[in-house]
């Protein structure tokens, strides 16, 4: 069964973005005679020698003549594995706005780059859009290799110089593929000349490219659309929800509540005009019914108890401005239109306006104009619904309306930081002990130790060590292993990359309040992200716990051999997107406070070089 | 709509949520629907008993089952169209239980308001726009559904699926609303219109593999037949009340089917043998010649033909 890849492109003017489409349509032919023929012809007229193949995809009149494609413009082929829709989106720079347009439902990104150019302001700020909009996958084209020489090293600088950047982007899958659009390198057949790329091209990776998790599956999300009421015969008073899935799974029986009201009830049943489903999904469009007879209404969000989205009349957001005829600033007022609600609100606050790279921020900025990107604070007159842009494409995402133009003048993507769920009104209770009566009383301290490293690298072995040699030497310890927590706290969560801060956060938390009681909290964790770890130590520098940072350096090659539940071996079959070493980095930390592994000694050494550095904090 | 219970078991299992493409397609296009029929207060659908008209209330009556479609279709009728698809169209429409209502072009001509081209090989095409803009503001419609693909043709493939026509019916390309997500910007004033585009991601071969898995009836010269055609600009013109060949034209009787439908005098077809939905289907996978460039005079005007006839509100 094919699937459906959604793919936006951009580049710069003269980048080669247009013939590298044209050349992956003709190509994979997915043009056709008569198209051909009418380029052929115009190319001929203008004296070219070759079939200009950009011709196939500079539609308007004004393209023909600028010769630049200023629009989004929306081309299809299909291959036996997948159906293609490609935004082709143009890199000049006063479009910033097609190019966010096109990418806002794509699954890959694909960037060029014109190698004898290399990275270009250009090219950061797409990738810092494609990241801004959350999308996937991106894919490098280096172009124009056939100028350089198949220059291999010339490409391997231009990647290099590309990942510094990525390193401070949310991107965490990126391919680079060497090509020339104009001799068709890599695009659809491999190249002859560039023997040393030993990855796959082009349209190969595409049609290969893992695009299965990249929905949300987790947290069910309803957005009311429309409200379907009949009167027939068969049903004589039918009253249903009709609306597309945004995230999760939704099915027969479960509990369901309702916002903005809050009320509550059960899914009757969820239909279709072939019959009732088992489940629904996204994007799926279903009717949806209720067991009890309660007001919903379009612009209402079912979801479960919990697990609900934020309900706010404040919004965070990243804006991208569209419009050219008026500015952003603050005080004035639009509609927001999020999922199936369109609400009127105020901008507040423009907190700042990034620059074009997306990584320097201007305080001091009061507008947001034409292709400007900012963080905006709104405030609605009515709630919305909102989640974190980063878990949920649907509920996450807005669009600003002038109400006087009634134009589409601006995009938001919702930030919501995970820390400010706790609502204000809940205060911290303290017990009547202080932590060093306790901690007197048990004449124990508590602390906390993480073992950070890769999948095989020894970190539960090396815990369960220490483990063992406090508790038999009277303290209490407690193992808190990834894999178990998975297994109960966390079970809740994936393995995306948001699902993954929140296990390293729950166990941060975990290992937190263990400590204050006393024991010695060991967390084994991979814990990839450097991010992560420093939100663990800064817990507990708040709480003024000892924390030790142990990093089990145990190199990938080793961890791969040595490969224990066979997960290496299921990761490198691609049976385990976003596997740690494998399809997603694992940051070394920076700063430990040890670094222990396989140069480090024997397994007894390297629990007593572990007692001695928490001997060395209690003191 | 087509899930894939089972699916192919990668990543945890989670490969089991999974649409097809055509699955994804019409779930899309209902999401459109329902949005116009929340959004709008005076909706119509353009039916002209085509076939992505006709897939176009397919998929309308899916997107607000079990209650009926909650607006009516309009037809341009341009006086020339064939008699089997003028049939189809009431058969079908019959069906649906939707109210159907005929703008016809000879009312303007009669009227004094469109003057028609007499010239010998002209057509009524470019007729059809005041025709339809009347139409338009005579229900005062706000919102009109069209079948258009952006597969089809190259300035199509720039529109967005809510596009925004000002109060002369016109479509400025230059000034298109951004359009992301699955968000639609319905906004407009009294007497503006917003042309609506469901099937705007679907390509022919798309809606030849739905109407095949969904059993949708077509017109059937859509289906290869014996007909008398003739020769003319390289295309198979059938010889109908509306067209006649010249002296130089023979005629001749061949196993032929149309690709398209739309009027007698402009509609070229195609010699084919694929009289089933699953050889028509197979016919376009293979097919080199796009649709409209195989079988349409009207779309040969010029190169930006169809930019220009879109600019002054053509569908």
């Amino acid at each position: 069964m094919p699937e459906l890849l959604r793919l936006a492109t951009a580049g710069s003017v003269d980048d080669g973005k247009s013939t590298l489409i044209g050349r992956l349509l003709y190509d994979a032919k997915g043009i056709f005679e008569d198209q051909l023929e009418a380029i052929r012809r115009t190319s001929e007229e203008r004296g070219q020698v070759e079939t200009d193949l950009a011709l196939l995809t500079d539609g308007l009149r004004a393209e023909r003549e600028q010769g630049i494609t200023i629009d989004v413009a929306y081309r299809y082929f299909a291959t036996p594995k997948r159906k293609f829709i490609i935004a082709d989106t143009p890199g000049h720079a006063q479009y910033t706005r097609n190019m966010v347009t096109g990418a806002s439902n794509a699954h890959v990104s694909l960037i060029l780059i014109d190698a004898r150019k290399g990275v270009i302001e250009q090219t950061r700020r797409h990738a810092f859009l494609s990241s801004m909009l959350g999308v996937p996958h991106m894919v490098l084209c280096v172009n124009k290799m056939d100028l350089i020489d198949w220059d291999q090293e010339r490409y391997e600088r231009i990647k290099s110089d590309f990942m510094e950047f990525a390193a401070r982007l949310n991107v965490h899958d990126i391919t680079f593929i060497p090509v020339s659009a104009l001799r068709g390198d890599n695009v659809v057949q491999r190249s002859e000349h560039m023997w040393w790329y030993e990855g796959s091209p082009l349209l190969n990776h595409l049609e290969s490219v893992y695009i299965g998790s990249d929905e949300n599956f987790i947290d069910p999300r309803f957005p009311v659309q429309y409200v379907i009421r009949s009167q027939s015969a068969e049903n004589p008073d039918f009253r249903g929800y009709a609306g597309t899935v945004a995230s999760g799974v939704l099915r027969p029986g479960d509990d369901l509540l309702v916002l903005p009201s809050g009320m509550t009830s059960r899914i009757a049943s969820i239909l279709t005009p072939e019959g009732e489903l088992a489940e629904a999904f996204p994007p799926m469009a279903v009717v949806i019914t209720l067991e009890d007879d309660i007001a919903v209404s379009r612009g209402d969000v079912l979801c479960r108890p919990n697990n609900r989205p934020m309900l706010t009349h404040d919004l965070e957001a990243t804006v991208c401005w569209m419009d050219e005829r008026s500015a952003l600033s603050e005080g004035k007022s639009y509609f927001l239109k999020q999922s199936t609600r369109t609400v009127r609100a105020t901008a507040e606050t423009l907190q700042y306006r990034l620059d074009v790279n997306g990584l320097h921020r201007d305080e001091e900025a009061t507008a947001l104009e034409i292709n400007e990107i900012g963080r905006v604070s709104f405030r609605c007159t009515e709630p919305l619904m909102v989640d974190d842009y980063t878990t949920n494409r649907t509920t996450g995402s807005f669009i600003v309306i002038d109400p006087t133009t009634n134009a589409t003048v601006g995009a938001g993507v919702v930030r919501v930081i995970a820390t400010t769920h706790a609502s204000p009104n809940v205060v911290r209770h303290g017990g009547r002990l202080s932590r060093a009566e306790r901690f007197a009383a048990l004449g124990a301290q508590g602390a906390t130790v993480l073992f950070t490293g890769l999948s095989g690298a020894g970190k539960s072995t090396l815990a369960a060590g220490v483990e063992e040699a406090l508790v038999r030497s009277g303290r209490s310890a407690f193992l808190l292993d990834g894999d178990n927590l998975r297994h109960g706290l966390n079970g809740d969560l994936g393995f995306s990359d948001r699902d993954r801060t929140e296990n390293v956060r729950r166990a941060g938390e975990v290992a937190r309040m263990f400590a204050e009681a006393g024991s010695v909290a060991l967390i084994a964790l991979i814990c990839p992200f450097e991010e992560d770890r420093r939100l663990i130590r800064a817990l507990h520098d708040e709480a003024g716990l000892p924390y030790v940072e142990i990093f089990v350096d145990t190199s990938l090659e080793e961890c791969e051999r040595r490969d224990p539940k066979g997960l290496y071996a299921r990761a490198r079959a691609g049976q385990l997107p976003g596997f740690t070493g494998i399809d997603s980095d694992y940051e070394r930390p920076t700063d430990p406070d040890l670094v222990l592994g396989p140069d480090a000694g024997s397994l007894p050494e390297q629990v007593a070089t572990v007692l001695e550095a928490l001997d060395g904090l209690a003191r | 709509m087509v899930a894939d219970p089972g699916g192919d078991g990668r990543a945890g299992g989670r490969g089991r949520y999974r649409l097809s493409d055509l699955g994804a397609l019409e779930a899309h296009s209902i999401h459109v629907f329902r949005e116009v029929a929340a959004e709008f207060e005076r909706p119509t659908l353009l039916f002209s008993g085509g076939k992505d008209s006709v897939v176009m209330l397919h998929v309308a009556r899916k997107a607000f089952w079990p209650a009926p479609i909650p607006f009516s279709v309009l037809h341009v009728d341009t006086g020339r169209n064939f008699t089997e698809v003028l049939e189809f169209r009431d058969r079908c429409v019959a069906a649906s239980g939707v109210r159907l209502v005929v703008a016809r072009v000879q009312d303007d001509i009669d009227a004094g308001r469109t003057v028609e081209d007499t010239s010998p090989g002209a057509t009524r095409n470019r007729l059809q726009t005041p025709t339809l803009l009347r139409a338009i503001a005579e229900g005062k419609h706000d919102a009109v559904f069209g079948g258009a693909r952006r597969d089809e043709e190259k300035a199509r493939a720039k529109e967005r699926i809510f596009s925004f026509r000002d109060e002369f019916g016109q479509w400025d390309p230059k000034n298109q609303r951004p359009e992301l997500w699955n968000l639609y910007n319905a906004r407009h004033r009294k007497g503006e219109h917003i042309r609506v585009f469901p099937l705007s991601n679907w390509t022919e071969l798309d809606v030849w593999n739905y109407i095949r898995a969904e059993r949708i009836d077509v017109p059937s010269i859509y289906l290869a037949h014996r007909r008398r055609v003739f020769q003319r600009d390289g295309m198979l013109m059938a010889l109908t009340e509306h067209l006649a060949p010249a002296g130089d034209e023979p005629v001749f009787e061949t196993m032929v089917r149309f690709r398209t439908v739309g009027d007698a005098d402009c509609t070229g077809c195609v010699e084919s043998m694929a009289d089933t939905l699953d050889l028509v289907a197979a016919e376009v996978a293979a097919t080199r010649l796009t649709e409209r460039g195989a079988t349409r005079a009207d779309d040969r005007i010029s190169e930006a033909g169809m930019e220009d006839r879109k600019r002054e509100g053509y569908f």
